[in-house]
């Protein structure tokens, strides 16, 4: 077994014509785990995606894979990654069986070896009986099945998925989580994702949340939350600015206004509640208790809220 | 549902060649052309309608000795149908490009130059077939070629279309639109084309002859497709082109192969070289 971490990232910078998409980036992750990666998009993770999946060469910094560097040994560390790009990357007018042969061709696999993975992971993925259509007539969710398909021919050690939920139905979203769990759990491969949806962060080992070409906080989902500490409290009311500095002022609560709503931690949720309404109940319309979601996380330690950062880096 | 494999966790030993990957990547450009019918269609239907209505339609005014219009323009056509082709098979770039294939491409374990290469020998073999299908067709009309010179002008038209493809590449590579591909076809490939000896011979330079004949008659001579369609041409009707000299300026059918050939050379390095680069195109 190769005992290196599966990706080992130390101050990786990244610019593109006017714009930093990465701030002396460093991170590690271990063989085996699923690893994802969330924040808005322009936060930096397409260009993070890029660089690891030897896309791009990385401009500053050192990319390790399995302990192969992506500039010295680039071929060596494309035969043990796998990619799955946010568009599919299929021949539309090929059949699924051509599309995986194609693939075999790049990475070298022929014969009777290309014939017993083809049918390996067409049986994994529940392929086999429209492994004879042209791509173009599959739905959105069979492409994906496909372009994961072709992605784990050539069994990778590593699978990269960039945004791999976008434009699945809830349903085949949940079908693909199965899988890669199935394949971490089974076979060891080490899953590293990209996302913008929070509720998708949740389901991965670890969680780096990146903002600005930065990581800003990185742990289990669980960590992560607990980081942040005890409840969140949510307030909808009239003059949500007015209460809001009444609220800090009164209790010290760090309180913050987004979208009219006010919204706050507070270590002990409960008595939180109890010491707003007792003071204020004739101001507040609905006051909602709960922990904290990645989303507390995200606001916390950003001051942006998720979907805001994202509207801002859009603009921008 | 992932059926457990026990040998799923040993890592499998992978011998990637670009040879083979370049002959998947050509086959690849062969099926896709023949499952769009209208390529096809348009790749050899086009220039046969040009050789139909040029061919009635010139042959009273033509004055080439020897020869009728609809005969002269076989070889000019042979060549539209190559550029043609050639033309379609790497405006597919753009096409991969956008629809994300390239992309998984450029990640795999094989050097860029096969990529070069299996469009090129995709692109030439679906050229070259083609138009031999227009020159078995052109036979029916009484032209006679020998089975060697039928040989030779297969061969000739391979050599062109390679140099074809590779230009195509060249220009598809840094294009993000098909639109932008079809305003240089016009501005450069089809006046290439017509500028070679195709469509009207190339003037022999004497005393008489003004500015604007000498500089098309420069401009033809430095067209590299000229020598294609002149060793085409020297192939097909060897007998009739000796007696041509003092009309038609024409180059030895030896210049023919050797600029064709080089052209080609040349239109292959620079097309593997600049795949070589990343590019910003790498990332849409």
């Amino acid at each position: 077994m190769n005992s290196a971490p599966a990706i080992e990232v130390a101050e990786l910078s990244h610019a593109y014509r006017d714009r930093q998409a990465l701030r002396a980036v460093s991170f590690e992750i271990a063989a085996g785990e699923i690893f994802a990666f969330l924040g808005p998009n322009g936060g930096g993770k397409s260009t993070l995606f890029r660089v690891l999946s030897t896309l791009m060469p990385p401009q500053h910094g050192r990319v390790d894979i399995f302990g192969q560097s992506v500039v010295e040994k680039q071929f060596v560390v494309r035969e043990t990654i796998g990619v799955v790009f946010q568009a599919p990357s299929l021949d539309k007018k090929l059949t699924v069986d051509e599309n995986l042969s194609q693939q075999a061709a790049l990475y070298g696999l022929h014969g009777a070896q290309l014939r017993q993975r083809r049918e390996e992971v067409l049986q994994q993925l529940g392929l086999v009986d429209r492994r004879s259509d042209l791509t173009e007539t599959l739905s959105g969710g069979l492409r994906r099945r496909v372009d994961l398909a072709k992605g784990l021919l050539h069994r990778p050690k590593l699978l990269l998925l960039d945004e791999p939920s976008t434009g699945l139905d809830p349903g085949a979203r949940s079908d693909l989580w199965r899988y890669l769990q199935q394949l971490r759990d089974d076979f060891g491969v080490t899953i590293v994702l990209t996302s913008h949806l929070l509720e998708e962060a949740d389901r991965a080992d670890r969680v780096a949340v990146l903002h600005r070409g930065q990581i800003v906080a990185k742990g289990t989902p669980a960590e992560l939350r607990a980081s942040i500490g005890g409840d969140s409290i949510s307030i909808e009311c009239e003059r949500p600015a007015e209460l809001a500095a009444k609220i800090h002022q009164q209790f010290g609560f760090e309180v913050s206004v987004i979208d009219e709503l006010i919204r706050f931690p507070c270590p002990d949720g409960a008595a939180g509640v109890a010491q707003v309404m007792q003071e204020y109940s004739d101001e507040v319309h609905s006051i909602k208790l709960g922990k904290p979601t990645l989303e507390d996380v995200f606001i916390v330690k950003t001051g942006h809220r998720f979907w805001q950062a994202e509207d801002a880096a859009v603009a921008s | 549902m992932l059926q457990n494999d026990q040998n799923n966790t040993t890592t499998m030993v992978l011998k990637p060649t670009p040879w083979r990957a370049a002959a998947m990547l050509s086959w690849r450009e062969m099926i896709r052309f023949l499952r769009q019918r209208n390529r096809v269609v348009g790749a050899v239907g086009q220039p046969i309608l040009f050789w139909l209505l040029f061919g009635t339609g010139m042959n009273r005014t033509f004055d080439v000795p020897g020869q009728n219009f609809s005969e002269y323009f076989v070889p000019g056509t042979l060549v539209l149908i190559l550029l043609f082709t050639a033309i379609f098979a790497t405006i597919s770039i753009i096409e991969d490009r956008k629809e994300g294939f390239l992309q998984a491409v450029l990640v795999a374990p094989t050097p860029r130059w096969s990529l070069v290469l299996g469009k090129v020998v995709g692109g030439t073999a679906l050229a070259v077939g083609q138009s031999l299908i227009f020159l078995v067709l052109s036979l029916t009309l009484g032209i006679r070629v020998g089975f060697a010179d039928a040989f030779g002008v297969a061969a000739l038209m391979a050599v062109l279309a390679i140099g074809l493809t590779c230009l195509g590449f060249v220009i598809a590579w840094k294009l993000d639109s098909t639109q932008g591909f079809h305003a240089i076809m016009n501005l450069l490939l089809m006046p290439m084309w017509l500028l070679s000896g195709a469509f009207f011979p190339v003037p022999v330079l004497n005393a008489g002859a003004g500015w604007g004949e000498m500089a098309l008659a420069g401009v033809m001579r430095i067209n590299p497709v000229t020598y294609g369609v002149a060793g085409i041409r020297q192939l097909m009707f060897p007998d009739l082109v000796d007696g041509w000299s003092e009309v038609i300026w024409q180059p030895s059918l030896v210049a023919c192969w050797i600029i064709t050939a080089g052209f080609s050379s040349c239109m292959f390095l620079g097309a593997s070289r600049l795949a070589m680069r990343p590019t910003r195109g790498d990332l849409l």
